[in-house]
């Protein structure tokens, strides 16, 4: 099975102003992979041109193994929800699925139609008198009914309650278990992501700054609490990500590939929001970051 | 092994346990699910012969991964306490009911005397959980 999404130097400027710098994944197949980052970081960028909407500048790209946007074929494999989730206001429920029919080769009437009556919406009713999450669910509908190998869903919750939240994100991992398909779904809710992504893909000021397993990646972070010291004070195999320094204490949030070595601090794994944060204050504040490490400074 | 008991017949329509996740554990997932089904069967809640919710129940009830269900499924299966049937479902079976909380009364006791002297030599509660938490750790850490 071909890689969900796979790139090697992608990049992609509008005009002078580089949205997307020197960006090379690989989302392993049968992943729901979560796509987070500040505003402005280059998630919609992204999406745009993993689904073949906007054309890199540099780099290349595979979606499911083929250029997107290649052709009629592979446009099929691939569903896509913009940003709001958006809807035809002027369109009723039963016309967004006609429309679906007639413009998706692969279409599953069925599956429409019992999504519409488990969702309870009306099939005369506009979109644009549908609530948001109803909207959204009628958005995530045309999409799943698609049959898509992959859905690309760019903030699709973002605007909801947090009960409609719940509700469509229930709603999206049950077409996942029934149909396989695999997803990339971009969020600022980093509580969302943790809840239904398996794969996570932390993105800031245009570049790829973590991507991996959540599972993993949950597995080789730590929280150190110990008496104060610089980073140098701590293991050479411990990268650190991150650092606090009070008058007494000093915290750190380092990430080990190989279990943690034993040592004069209090250490726990963190979740996954503090994670991601750790990520995003380390890109936004270089001078932080604490990479290359060399022998004088471990001592 | 008993599929077809009264209480199979109850659970096709109303699972016997559902799932929570706890968002801000730092505890895996698929390991939430593990513990709540263990903790389950520590309780009585499940037993031999009952079958646990499907993934699609899962992930449509409590929104998360269905991966993270398939895989603390297989984890169950690994540790000996349930065991799939091919489109049929997913089985327990084994107890570890009362009889096994029961054979930990001791370790109970043990404990309970320990907290005594820690709290008779002056430890606070959160001393208490910090000084438990710390050697639980270590001691997970040399028994590797």
């Amino acid at each position: 099975m071909n890689a969900i999404v796979q790139t090697r130097a992608l990049g992609k400027s509008y005009g002078q102003r580089p949205a997307l710098a020197d960006c090379t994944l690989m989302v392993p197949p049968g992943h729901v992979a979560g796509l987070v980052g500040p505003n402005g970081a280059g998630k919609t960028t992204l999406l745009k041109v993993a689904c073949g909407m906007l054309a890199p500048s540099t780099g290349c790209i595979e979606v499911l193994g083929e250029r997107p946007g290649a052709g009629p074929a592979q446009l099929a494999r691939v569903g896509y929800v913009a940003q709001d989730t958006p809807t035809y206001a002027g369109l009723s429920v039963a016309d967004h699925l006609k429309l679906g029919a007639k413009l998706n080769p692969r279409w599953d009437a069925k599956l429409a139609q019992a999504y519409i009556e488990q969702l309870g919406l009306e099939p005369k009713q506009k979109a644009g008198r549908l609530s948001g999450g109803q909207r959204a669910q009628l958005a995530l509908t045309v999409a799943v009914a698609k049959r898509p190998e992959l859905l690309i869903l760019d903030e699709p919750a973002a605007r909801l309650d947090p009960l409609a939240r719940r509700d469509f994100l229930r709603h999206l991992m049950e077409s996942v278990a029934e149909n396989d398909t695999s997803v990339i779904l971009s969020s600022h809710l980093v509580s969302d992501l943790e809840r239904v992504c398996d794969y996570l893909i932390v993105l800031v000021a245009s570049r790829v700054q973590l991507a991996g397993e959540t599972e993993d990646l949950l597995a080789q972070h730590y929280r150190i609490v110990c008496s104060r010291r610089q980073d140098a004070g701590l293991p050479p195999e411990l990268d650190v990500i991150w650092s606090e320094h009070a008058g007494r204490q000093s915290t750190f949030i380092v990430r080990s590939q190989a279990g943690l070595p034993s040592g004069d601090w209090s250490a726990e794994h963190l979740d996954l929001e503090d994670l991601v944060l750790a990520y995003m204050e380390r890109s936004a504040d270089p001078g932080r970051r604490t990479t290359t490490r060399t022998k004088e400074d471990a001592r | 092994m008993h599929y077809y008991s009264p209480s199979n017949l109850l659970e096709r329509y109303f699972p016997m346990i559902s799932f929570h996740l706890d968002g801000h554990s730092g505890i895996a997932p698929y390991l939430q699910i593990v513990g709540q089904v263990r903790q389950a069967l520590l309780l009585g809640l499940l037993c031999e012969g009952d079958k646990l919710p499907t993934v699609k129940e899962v992930v449509a009830k409590v929104a998360i991964n269905p991966n993270t269900v398939s895989k603390a499924y297989r984890e169950l299966e690994h540790l000996g306490l349930a065991a799939a049937k091919p489109g049929v479902g997913t089985f327990i079976t084994r107890s570890l009911g009362d009889a096994s909380l029961a054979e930990h009364g001791p370790l109970q006791q043990e404990l309970r005397a320990w907290l005594a002297t820690a709290r008779a030599a002056g430890l606070t509660e959160l001393g208490i959980e910090a000084m438990f938490q710390n050697t639980r750790r270590e001691s997970a850490v040399e028994e590797k």
